[in-house]
């Protein structure tokens, strides 16, 4: 199970300027395994939102290709609305969505789109609200009464409730409280862990992705520069940071106290990790 | 579809025509769209085109480019000319099944064309030439006289600004709204007219809300600046009339008097 994405290149188009177009992604290739969370990071502009709306048709690349296990979603035979409920595309700021007068009726809306039994439907939202922390009560309030991270949550419900194989979302932390942003990234990961849900996370958060991502895209200027696991990509600090990026706070801090002499291993990219192996530095009883 | 929209389109460039203060702009395009209805034969016409033509050639914005504006039209044009062809009385040219071709029938197709193309090309060459925010400070300024009666002519002013300003924000929300519902499985394209409307209000409610948002938030940073309308406020780059404003003005004038002076007398 895997979308894989192969030497694929958009051309943005612009009529009205004298140039006329430019790349915005540039050859990419890279492959998406269900079993395994992926984080894309790069700085602004690197074309990481562009990207990720190739991965259900809502942009049509201009070369290249991309195969659905192993089925090119660009051939003739290919159902764009089968590919859209296997693979949920939650957008930046997801809560603006919602248009319902309360969020159960439009956590529905995914799943009706799909032409399915009303008792499907309701079944599909009542599953999807439960699973990103709703309560039955809840189901009736609307949107304008919960608060920001709550929104959210409904919001990625949402899609959620179409059952996708994927479920990729563009920044779903910005803008949370780090009470947010935990709970957040732990209905993911139980997402991804207990329903077997693949997860893509597009991030500039360095610590956000750090502790979560088991593969790291790193994208600059529309083209990938690092693809491989996060201890491996958050050693190449100084490459990181000449695009606009860095390694998490904790590797940063691993690499404060490698210069004053302590003797850490690689690969210590989040706190928990970092704090074990200074543990272990002063019980050896180095310096 | 969106991207179709002609309001503002802004043409830089330093041309006499875009250093012209925006009042004196107005006025030449009042006057000009008064004078194509006070002609009325060939001599006028022939004169209101050769004006015309020396306005765009002096603005240096490109033809071709100002005819992309006129395809909006086309249609209105079309109906408007085989109107006048077919269903004028007088001496008849050419007469099958119940259609009948007149002299004057044509006489007046070609006029009706020409003062269509030329009102369309006059008052787009103003939007061209002038940018949004300079076409509301002249209208502000040319119709401040109306304050005298109580019209509030700085804050229609100001609204209309901010709507200007407000279309590519809206329209960018817009696309991402589209794409959002569009990406839950929304179908907008296909289905009849009533199910189409329908299927707009997951993307207009959404659209509605994020508006509402941004005039509340933007209402709060100009108190925040201490915006309290127009009484007493004073402008950073105040409107000036230069030389050749009135220089404008004076051939407007000329203008208008010999368009009067060929329809009556000729």
């Amino acid at each position: 199970m895997s979308i894989e994405i192969k030497n694929l290149s958009y051309t943005y188009n612009n009529p009205g300027s004298e140039n006329g177009s430019r790349f915005v992604l540039k050859n990419i290739s890279a492959t998406i395994k269900k079993d395994e969370i992926t984080a894309i990071i790069g700085p602004t502009g690197s074309g990481k939102s562009t990207l990720v709306q190739h991965l259900n048709l809502l942009l049509h690349a201009s070369e290249g290709d991309i195969l659905y296990d192993g089925r090119s979603i660009y051939g003739d035979d290919f159902d764009r609305k089968t590919l859209r409920a296997s693979v949920g595309l939650v957008f930046q700021y997801p809560e603006y969505q919602l248009f319902e007068n309360d969020i159960f009726t439009d956590v529905c809306f995914g799943p009706k789109n799909l032409g399915l039994e009303k008792d499907e439907v309701e079944s599909r939202a009542k599953k999807a609200l439960l699973a990103v922390g709703f309560s039955d009560s809840d189901f009736s309030r609307s949107p304008f009464e919960l608060s920001g991270g709550q929104r959210r949550r409904a919001a990625i419900a949402g899609v959620l409730a179409m059952q996708p194989e994927y479920l990729v979302l563009d920044e779903p932390a910005a803008g949370l409280d780090p009470k947010g942003r935990r709970e957040l990234f732990q209905m993911l990961r139980r997402l991804h862990d207990e329903n077997g849900v693949g997860i893509v996370l597009v991030s500039h958060s360095m610590d956000d992705v750090a502790d979560f991502a088991g593969k790291i895209l790193v994208l600059n200027d529309g083209r990938v520069i690092f693809d491989d696991t996060p201890e491996r990509i958050f050693s190449h600090g100084e490459e990181l940071r000449t695009v606009g990026l860095d390694v998490p706070q904790a590797a940063r801090l691993a690499e404060i106290l490698r210069e004053y002499g302590f003797d850490l291993p690689q690969g210590l990219i989040t706190m928990d990790r970092l704090r074990t192996a200074i543990t272990d530095c002063f019980n050896r009883g180095d310096k | 579809m969106f991207r179709d929209i002609t309001l503002g389109q802004y043409y830089p460039g330093q041309s006499i025509i875009h250093r012209l203060d925006p009042r004196t702009k107005l006025l030449w395009t009042l006057v000009y769209i008064v004078s194509l209805f006070v002609a009325d034969n060939k001599y006028a016409y022939g004169a209101s085109v050769l004006a015309l033509a020396a306005v765009i050639i002096l603005s240096s914005v490109p033809f071709t480019h100002m005819l992309k504006g006129l395809k909006a039209v086309l249609v209105i044009l079309i109906i408007s000319v085989l109107f006048n062809l077919f269903l004028t009385d007088g001496r008849v040219l050419v007469s099958f099944w119940i259609f009948k071709i007149t002299l004057e029938g044509i006489r007046r197709a070609v006029f009706m064309a020409v003062r269509l193309v030329c009102l369309i090309l006059g008052a787009s060459l103003m939007t061209y030439t002038t940018t949004p925010n300079q076409l509301t400070d002249g209208i502000e300024r040319g119709l401040g006289f109306l304050k005298l009666i109580r019209v509030p002519v700085h804050e229609i002013a100001m609204m209309m600004s901010i709507a200007l300003r407000f279309i590519p924000i809206l329209t960018e929300e817009l696309d991402k709204i589209i794409k959002a519902q569009t990406a839950r499985g929304a179908d907008l394209e296909s289905g009849n007219f009533i199910k189409r409307a329908k299927a707009m209000t997951p993307i207009l409610i959404p659209l509605f809300v994020s508006a509402f948002r941004r005039a509340g938030d933007l209402a709060q940073a100009m108190e925040a600046r201490c915006y309290h309308g127009g009484r007493g406020r004073t402008r950073m780059n105040p409107l000036s009339m230069a030389g050749r404003d009135y220089a404008a003005i004076i051939i407007m004038f000329a203008y208008l008097g010999g368009i009067i002076v060929l329809s009556v007398l000729l």
